[in-house]
C-alpha cells in the first residue's frame, strides 16, 4: 500500500503557496471535459461541488437526503475557527496550526494542519461574501467567542446555529451550479461501492432511494465527501443517516483506513433517558463558558435537589483538577473526568449517568436576559427533551460519541491510496489527530472544500487526461452486479430480527469496550462479540418488502451491515494501539493520577489499515508522522 | 402509555392512499415522537408487515427533514417545535394519535408520510443565492455590518425548509418560506446587487411550482417551528412590487 504523504518540499509556510505554483492546472476550455463525482453534499461535498462546477469541471454530486441542504453539517451549533485575530488578543496562523497540532495529541500530520490554519481565514470572507450571517459587535464587525481547549477567541457563530448557516451558504452556491446546468444534483441516491478501472477510481454504484434501481455513474475522479462513522456507537449525536458504508465501500477497494479507534466523545450532550433512545442530542459546548460543571462530593446527595445542596457539599471537578482551564477543559479530558464521577456512584439522574452543568453563577452576574441572548434557543431544547427548566435547575449533562478523527487514509493532496478517490472533510483522517479541536470541524470540510480540492483534483486530472470510461464496460458490470447480489442476499435472509435490533446491539458492545476507556481485554472480547454478531445477523435479519421501490428498512439493514464489519476494524485499531491519546484512553497505558500516557516512542504514525477480504484480517501499516515545527510535549491543561 | 395511532398508509405517488390503525403500548412520555414510530414499526416488522415510511434525520429540530401532520397540526400541537423535537410527555395515555403527510399541490406523496419537496430547492436554485466566486471574497470585516441588520438577516435565515408552512396554508401557499429566504439576503448589504432579480425569479419559479396564493391567513407562521415572522412576506411583497415596477421602468 503506498503511504507516501506527497508533503512538499520548503518551509511549512510555504509549502502550499510552492504545492500550487508547482501543481499541473487544467486548461480552462478543457474542463468541462471532465467529469468528477461528489459524495455527499455537507461542507466538504457542497464546497467542492459548487467550487469545482464554478470552475468549469461537469459534476454529479450525491446526498442520501432529500435535499443537499440537509447534510449532518447542519447541526452543527458551536461555532467555526480562524487565525484571523479580529480580537487582537494575541492569534496567529502559527497559533491555531499549534493549538491544532497539541490539541490533536500529535498524531495529525503538520503540513496538512497548517494549510489548515492558513486556509482558516479566507474561509470567513468566503462565508461573509455568501451572505452567512454570523454574530456581529454592535460597531458592525464580526464578534468572536472562544471556544473548547482555546485561550483566544478566535470561534466565529452564528447564534447556535453556525452549521446550518455555513451549510446554507454551500448550498446556495452549489444551488447556483444547479441552475447553471454545471451540477448535476442526486439527491436520495447512496454510494454502495466504489468502481475502479486500472487501479483508478473510476466511478460509484448507487441506490436510488425512491425506486430501488441500483446505477453505475463514471467519471474521471471520484470525491468522498461522506462524514464520520459515529453512528457505529448506534447512540451518537450524528443524524439517523450518517454511515460508515461509503468509505468502508471505498476501503474495501483498496483505500486505507486509518486510525479507526480514534472517536471523540463530546463532554456535554443530553443524558440517555431510556431504552426507547435513538440518537443523543449535544448542548454546545460553548454552554461551557459560563457554565460550571459539578456533581455532589457525596453519592448520597445524588438524588436530592440539586438546588438545596450547599456549595461546599459540591464538587466542581474540573475546576479542582485543571485549574487553568478549569470548566473549559479539552473535550476528552472533561469526558473523562465526567465518567470517573460517575463511576464513583456520584452521577446524577437516570441511571447516575449524568453531571450538572450550572448557570446560577453567571446568570447572577450577568442576568437571565444575558444568558438568554447567548444560548436561548439551547435552554428551549433542552427543556423539550428533558422537561426541565436550566434557568432554574442545573442542566444534566453526559458525554456521547460526537465525531470521528479516523477516515479513510489521505495524502497532502486529499487522495487516497486509490488514485483519483479523494476524501474530504470528516470522511478523511488527516487533520485533528487524536482529538479535534472545537470548531475546527466545519473550519476543515470548507478548507477542503473550497480551498484545497480545487488545486489538487485539477493537478491529477491534468496528468491523467480527459476520458470518461463507459459505465457499461465489463469493470463497472461487475461492481454493480456484486451490489445488486449483496442486495438479494438481505432481502433473502428471512429471519426474526430487525436491522435496528443489531445496530443497538453493536452499539451496546461498541460503547462498552470501545467507549471512553479501553482496555486489551476488553477490546478481545468485543472483538469476538461482534463476529458472533455478524454470524447471526447474516442468519437471522428480517427485511420486510423488496427492493424494487422506497425501502427503509434494507436501506438500514445494508448500513449495519457495514457497521458491524467497520466495528470489528475500529476494535482492532484500538487493540494494536499500546498507547493512551486524545479519544483513545486505554487504562493499561495511564499515570497513576489517571491521566493518559503516550507513547511517541512507538505510536507516533498514523495505523493505516488495508482490507484483505471478506473474513480475512486486515493488515496494519503507518505513515511515520515527522514534527519539525513543534517539539512534542505532554498535553498538560492543569 | 397507550396509544391509538391512525396513520396514513400509500404505497406510491400514483396509489390511492388510505388509514391505518394501530394499538401501540407502553410508550415512554420520555420519548419523542420519532421514537415512537420507531417503536411502532419494531411492532410492525415482529407481526409481519412492512414498516411506515417517515422522513427524517438530524432528530434535534435542525436538518428539516422530519414533517408529519399530528392531529391536524403540521409539526404537532406544540409552538415553535418540530416534529422529532415533540416529545410524547404532551400526549395523553389512552389518546388516538392522527398521523398524516405534509398536504399539497406542490408535494407529492412519495411513500406513506413521505413527500418531496424538491419545489423549494428550485426556488433556492432561480435566486437564493448571492453570486460570488470561491476565493474573490474580500475581508470579512470590509464591510461592516450593524449588530441590528445581522439579527435580522438571521432570524429570517433560521428557515429550516421544512415545509409546515405550505402543510398548514389553506391555499398550500409556500409565501413564508420564500420571503424567509428572500429577505435573509436582502437584508444584508452583500445581497442588495442581486435583490430585484432575486425577488422575482423566486416569486416566479414558486408560482410555477404549484404552491398557492397568500392570502394573509397566518396559518404559516404559527405553524413554522422557527417562528418565522409574518413581516418577511410584507417586506417579499414590498420587494417585489418595487423590483417589478423597476422592470416595467427599465
Ligand atoms: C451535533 C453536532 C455539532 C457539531 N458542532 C460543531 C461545531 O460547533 N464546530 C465544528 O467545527 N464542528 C462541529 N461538529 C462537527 C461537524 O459538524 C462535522 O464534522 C462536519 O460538518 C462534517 O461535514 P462533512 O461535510 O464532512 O459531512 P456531513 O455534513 O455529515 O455530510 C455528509 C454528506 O454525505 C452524504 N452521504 C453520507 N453517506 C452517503 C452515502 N453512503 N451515499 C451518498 N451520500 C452519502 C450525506 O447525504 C451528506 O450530504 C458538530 C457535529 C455534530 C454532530
Ligand atoms: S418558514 Fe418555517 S415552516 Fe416554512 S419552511 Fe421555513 S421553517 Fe419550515
Ligand atoms: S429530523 Fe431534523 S428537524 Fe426533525
Amino acid at each position: 500500500m503506498n503511504l507516501d504523504p506527497q508533503i512538499p518540499d520548503g518551509p511549512i509556510a510555504d509549502k502550499w503557496d510552492n504545492h500550487r505554483f508547482s501543481s499541473k492546472l487544467v486548461n480552462p476550455a478543457n474542463k468541462r471535459k471532465y467529469r468528477i463525482i461528489v459524495v455527499g453534499s455537507g461542507l466538504a461535498g457542497g464546497a467542492a461541488a459548487a467550487t469545482l462546477g464554478e470552475l468549469g469541471y461537469q459534476v454529479d454530486c450525491f446526498c442520501y437526503q432529500d435535499t443537499p441542504r440537509r447534510a449532518h453539517s447542519i447541526a452543527a451549533q458551536g461555532g467555526i475557527n480562524a487565525a484571523k485575530n479580529y480580537q487582537n488578543d494575541g492569534d496567529s496562523i502559527h497559533r491555531l496550526f499549534y493549538d491544532t497540532v497539541k490539541g490533536g495529541d500529535f498524531r495529525s500530520r503538520e503540513a496538512n494542519v497548517y494549510r489548515l490554519a492558513q486556509n482558516s481565514t479566507n474561509i470567513i470572507d468566503q462565508c461573509v461574501a455568501q451572505g452567512v450571517p454570523f454574530a456581529r459587535e454592535y460597531g458592525g464587525l464580526l464578534a468572536n467567542r472562544s471556544f473548547g481547549g482555546a485561550q483566544v477567541s478566535r470561534t466565529f457563530y452564528a447564534r447556535g446555529q453556525t452549521g446550518q448557516q455555513l451549510l446554507l451558504g454551500a448550498y446556495s452556491a452549489l444551488s447556483r451550479q444547479i441552475a447553471s446546468g454545471q451540477v448535476q444534483m442526486h439527491t436520495r441516491h447512496e454510494m454502495l461501492d466504489l468502481v475502479k478501472v486500472d487501479g483508478h477510481a473510476k466511478g460509484i454504484i448507487t441506490r436510488n432511494l425512491v425506486t430501488g434501481s441500483t446505477d453505475a455513474w463514471t467519471a474521471d475522479a471520484v470525491l468522498i465527501c461522506t462524514g464520520g462513522y459515529g453512528n457505529v456507537y448506534y447512540l451518537s449525536t450524528n443524524a439517523a443517516g450518517c454511515n460508515v458504508t461509503a468509505t468502508y465501500r471505498a476501503h474495501r477497494r483498496g483505500a486505507g483506513f486509518a486510525n479507526p479507534c480514534f472517536t471523540q466523545i463530546h463532554p456535554t450532550c443530553i443524558p440517555v433517558a431510556g431504552d426507547h433512545q435513538s440518537k443523543l442530542t449535544l448542548m454546545s459546548e460553548s454552554l461551557r463558558n459560563d457554565g460550571r460543571v459539578w456533581v455532589p462530593l457525596d453519592g448520597k446527595n445524588c438524588d436530592k435537589n440539586p438546588n438545596d445542596i450547599a456549595e461546599e457539599l459540591r464538587d466542581y471537578f474540573l475546576e479542582r483538577k485543571y485549574p487553568s482551564f478549569g470548566n473549559l477543559a479539552p473535550r476528552d479530558i472533561s469526558s473523562r473526568s465526567a465518567k470517573e464521577a460517575c463511576d464513583e456512584s456520584r452521577g446524577v439522574g437516570p441511571g447516575g449517568r449524568g453531571v450538572y452543568l450550572d448557570f446560577a453563577d453567571s446568570i447572577s452576574r450577568l442576568g437571565e436576559s444575558a444568558i438568554r441572548e447567548r444560548y436561548g434557543n439551547l435552554f428551549q431544547m433542552y427543556e423539550r427533551i428533558t422537561g426541565e427548566n436550566a434557568y432554574k435547575r442545573p442542566m444534566r449533562i453526559y458525554p456521547a460519541i460526537h465525531y470521528t478523527m479516523g477516515g479513510l487514509w489521505v495524502d497532502y493532496n486529499l487522495q487516497s491510496s486509490v488514485p483519483g478517490c479523494f476524501v474530504l472533510g470528516e470522511a478523511n483522517f488527516s487533520d485533528h489527530g487524536a482529538n479535534r479541536l472545537g470548531a475546527s470541524a466545519l473550519m476543515q470540510g470548507l478548507s477542503d472544500g473550497y480551498f484545497v480540492i480545487p488545486y489538487t483534483v485539477g493537478n491529477y486530472l491534468a496528468s491523467t487526461g480527459a476520458g470518461t470510461i463507459s459505465p457499461d464496460g465489463p469493470e463497472v458490470k461487475e461492481v454493480l452486479e456484486s451490489v445488486k447480489e449483496r442486495t438479494s442476499q438481505l432481502l433473502s435472509i428471512s429471519g426474526k430480527k430487525s436491522a435496528r435490533s443489531y445496530h443497538k446491539e453493536l452499539g451496546q458492545i461498541m460503547w462498552e469496550y470501545a467507549g471512553m476507556a479501553r482496555n486489551a481485554t476488553g477490546l478481545q472480547k468485543a472483538i469476538g462479540e461482534i463476529q458472533d454478531l455478524r454470524d447471526h445477523f447474516q442468519k437471522n435479519l428480517l427485511v420486510p418488502g423488496t427492493g424494487d421501490r422506497l425501502n427503509v428498512e434494507l436501506e438500514r439493514a445494508g448500513r449495519v451491515r457495514d457497521f458491524i464489519d467497520f466495528g470489528e476494524l475500529l476494535c482492532r485499531d484500538a487493540l494494536e494501539r499500546n498507547e493512551s491519546c486524545g479519544g483513545h484512553f486505554r487504562e493499561e497505558y495511564q499515570t497513576k493520577e489517571g491521566e493518559a500516557t503516550r507513547d511517541d516512542e512507538n505510536f507516533a504514525h498514523a495505523a493505516v489499515w488495508e482490507y484483505k477480504g471478506e473474513g480475512k484480517t486486515p493488515v496494519r501499516h503507518k505513515e511515520e508522522l515527522q514534527y519539525e515545527n513543534v517539539k512534542l510535549a505532554v498535553r498538560s491543561y492543569k | 402509555m397507550k396509544l391509538t395511532l391512525k396513520i396514513w398508509r400509500q404505497t406510491g405517488p400514483t396509489e390511492n392512499g388510505s388509514f391505518e390503525s394501530h394499538v401501540l403500548d407502553d410508550v415512554s412520555e420520555d420519548s419523542s415522537f420519532l421514537e415512537m414510530l420507531d417503536q411502532l414499526n419494531e411492532q410492525l416488522l415482529k407481526q409481519g408487515n412492512e414498516p411506515i415510511a417517515f422522513d427524517h434525520d438530524c432528530r434535534e429540530g435542525i436538518c428539516g427533514t422530519c414533517s408529519l401532520t399530528i392531529n391536524g397540526y403540521a409539526h404537532g400541537p406544540e409552538n415553535s417545535t418540530t416534529t422529532c423535537q415533540l416529545h410524547m410527555r404532551k400526549f395523553n395515555d389512552g389518546e388516538t394519535v392522527t398521523i398524516e403527510p405534509f398536504r399539497a399541490k406542490a408535494f407529492p406523496v412519495v411513500r406513506d408520510l413521505i413527500v418531496d419537496r424538491s419545489a423549494f430547492d428550485r426556488i433556492i436554485q432561480s435566486g437564493g443565492f448571492i453570486s460570488v466566486r470561491t476565493g474573490s471574497a474580500p475581508d470579512g470585516n470590509s464591510i461592516p455590518i450593524s449588530k441590528v441588520d445581522a439579527d435580522k438577516a438571521m432570524d429570517a435565515a433560521a428557515c429550516i425548509g421544512c415545509g409546515a408552512c405550505v402543510a398548514s396554508c389553506k391555499n398550500a401557499s409556500a409565501m413564508l418560506f420564500t420571503s424567509a429566504k428572500a429577505a435573509h439576503l436582502n437584508l444584508l448589504p452583500q445581497g442588495q446587487a442581486e435583490k430585484d432579480a432575486r425577488v422575482l425569479n423566486m416569486v416566479s419559479t414558486m408560482d410555477d411550482s404549484g404552491f398557492g396564493n397568500c392570502r394573509n391567513y397566518g396559518e404559516c407562521s404559527a405553524a413554522c417551528p422557527k417562528d418565522i415572522s409574518l413581516d418577511y412576506i410584507a417586506k417579499l411583497n414590498r420587494d417585489h412590487a418595487k423590483a417589478k415596477i423597476k422592470e416595467i421602468f427599465s
